[in-house]
């Protein structure tokens, strides 16, 4: 079909090169950090290992398997992520159902359509949440976590547009049939939005499993952090550690395991999100695309 | 009247009854907090709360716009997030096109899947690993003084630092841009190429004159949705990269508002630099998404 120069061949050759090479500008620093991972300390220290771990040891994965720390924190993170996902999913559907209705089924729909879009816009700062947090008592409690932005708008707002997207004969069909509001949205709804559901759901395990923030604002008990905020705590000792660099043999040494410890931390880190992400990826264009750019 | 009501009310009420437990939980978590705004105009102790602590007016405001430091913190937030949105849409236009020149669609859809990983990796992570490849025996490094340079220190130098950020956020988000431009491509009529191929055009021709002027509306919207939030320019970021050596260029309104206003225990100045935020920050948004609405028809809701 397409006719094709000696140009356009050299050009595809190019781009192909080109393509390429950005794409491994973005695995080669995962692929940096899990060589680093699996290589010995004295390797790490003299800057040899790249793409292939040198001297190859599950060292550093012992400590970080028997460090109760790094498992406490996989563990709430685990626990906030099961708890944040289901609330925001289930908040998510019960909040975009009523509002993509038309303001002649449902009167009240701009009014609770504007309550939400005045939080996008609007917000009293981090200052006065934190006192909110506090003064509710919520401090180094997982609620705190989980319960604070339950109704994500943006990715609602996603899932509105995609069920008004929806013919409304199936609808008026289904309750011609005698079908009520909660066996329409549960039975007929819910198959057709699996794509859109996916979407947002992988969002909002995106957002708490990456979230460091909130458990550093309102957990004061460092054995109640999620695991974000624990990593977050082992990027600034290493700072820490760099910034005192010391010669002697002894923070040397500390140095060379700190840097392969949390190497494997942060790898340990980033697998639920390798892990899910290509399962979700196949729905992702579409959910996205349908429901937030249109026309 | 009250008939009437009732009407409304027996259509309305499974709607209310789904809505109640999301407006409940906003009403407490994202309403809740106003009220603490008042702290900005307090001279705020924890120790007497909101009833007890002292009016001050707007003396807060008047001491913040007095401090140099903040005054940079606004500087630096804009010079950040403007060239992030600049580079950003640019990376990512190019690079659709570059992908859309790509037929198969196996190679295609797999080279989506990697720029896009980048994405969902949280920046305390990505800061680990930009510390370790950035920093003076890194990767990067390595490859520059191999070419016979000069190390760069791309973390602790002050003048590079805002770069350092530009970049390393258009790197790890452009993928999401290639995502809408690409899929915006492949709705583009064939019947547009096959007509400007009969008329002679080549590839380079069809790309200028048909492409790109069917990209043009989105990257609007998409820059115009950007520009409404310029006030942030990456607190998660600029946390996890930044160290005091580099806050005189790479401290922004966020982390400032973090660092005074809980770290140092600072709540009413943090509330009064929030609270300024806030209200620039809404005119911004609410001017983007009428803009987006008049100009490509863009509705949130």
């Amino acid at each position: 079909m397409h006719f094709r120069t000696r140009g356009q061949k050299i050009f595809n050759v190019v781009n192909y090169i080109l393509v390429t090479l950005v794409c491994l500008s973005c695995l080669l620093p995962i692929i940096n950090t899990l060589a680093i991972s699996f290589s010995a300390p004295s390797y790490v220290a003299a800057g040899q290992v790249y793409f292939w771990p040198l001297g190859f040891t599950t060292q550093s994965y012992e400590f970080a398997i028997s460090n109760g720390k790094f498992f406490r924190a996989f563990g709430i993170a685990i626990e906030r992520c099961v708890l944040g996902v289901s609330i925001n999913l289930l908040m998510m559907i019960t909040t975009a159902y009523p509002l993509s209705k038309s303001k002649d089924k449902f009167p009240s729909r701009n009014f609770f359509m504007g309550f939400y879009v005045f939080t996008m816009l609007f917000g009293g700062g981090l200052v006065p949440w934190y006192i909110l947090m506090r003064n509710l008592g919520l401090l180094n409690s997982i609620w705190a976590l989980v319960l604070p932005l339950s109704v994500p708008v943006s990715s609602m707002a996603i899932l509105m547009n995609f069920m008004r997207s929806l013919p409304q004969e199936i609808e008026e069909a289904a309750a011609i049939d005698g079908a009520g509001n909660f066996r329409i949205l549960w039975s007929i709804m819910l198959p057709v939005l699996t794509p859109s559901l996916a979407t947002v759901g992988l969002f909002s395990f995106v957002y708490h499993w990456n979230d460091w923030f909130q458990g550093a604002l309102f957990m004061n008990n460092p054995n109640r952090y999620p695991l974000q905020t624990y990593l977050q705590t082992l990027l600034t000792n290493f700072r820490d550690l760099l910034r005192q660099s010391g010669s002697d043999y002894y923070s040397l040494l500390q140095r060379m395991n700190e840097q392969t410890g949390r190497a494997s931390q942060l790898f340990l880190g980033l697998v639920p999100i390798l892990v899910v992400y290509p399962f979700v990826q196949k729905y992702f264009t579409t959910g996205l695309v349908m429901g937030s750019v249109k026309g | 009247m009250l008939h009437r009501l009732s009407l409304r009310f027996r259509k309305e009420w499974l709607y209310l009854l789904m809505l109640l437990p999301g407006v409940v939980l906003t009403a407490i978590f994202s309403y809740g907090p106003l009220y603490g705004i008042i702290m900005a105009f307090q001279d705020f102790n924890p120790a007497l709360g909101f009833a007890g602590s002292k009016w001050v007016g707007m003396d807060n405001f008047k001491l913040i716009f007095s401090q140099p430091s903040f005054l940079s913190t606004i500087y630096n937030t804009f010079f950040i997030s403007i060239f992030k949105i600049i580079f950003g849409t640019l990376a990512s236009v190019v690079f659709a096109l570059q992908l859309n020149e790509i037929r198969q669609n196996g190679p295609k859809r797999i080279y989506q899947t990697i720029v896009y990983i980048p994405n969902f990796i949280s920046w305390v992570i990505m800061a680990g690993i930009l510390t370790d490849i950035l920093g003076s025996n890194g990767i990067v490094n390595e490859v520059i003084m191999a070419l016979g340079a000069k190390p760069v220190q791309f973390i602790s130098n002050r003048s590079v630092f805002p770069w350092t950020l530009i970049f390393s956020d258009v790197w790890k988000t452009f993928g999401f841009g290639t995502v809408v431009y690409l899929a915006t491509m492949t709705s583009i009529d064939p019947e547009l190429y096959e007509s400007a191929v009969i008329d002679g055009a080549g590839r380079w021709r069809q790309t200028w004159s048909i492409t790109l002027p069917m990209l043009v509306p989105i990257i609007i919207l998409m820059t115009v949705l950007a520009l409404g939030n310029v006030l942030s320019a990456g607190f998660d970021q600029v946390y996890n990269l930044y160290s005091p050596v580099v806050y005189p260029t790479g401290d922004i309104i966020d982390t400032y508002v973090y660092r005074l206003g809980l770290q140092n225990g600072k709540f009413a100045i943090g509330t009064a630099v929030g609270l300024f935020k806030s209200l620039v920050s809404s005119v911004l948004i609410s001017a983007s998404l009428i803009i987006a609405y008049k100009t490509a028809g863009y509705k949130v809701f």
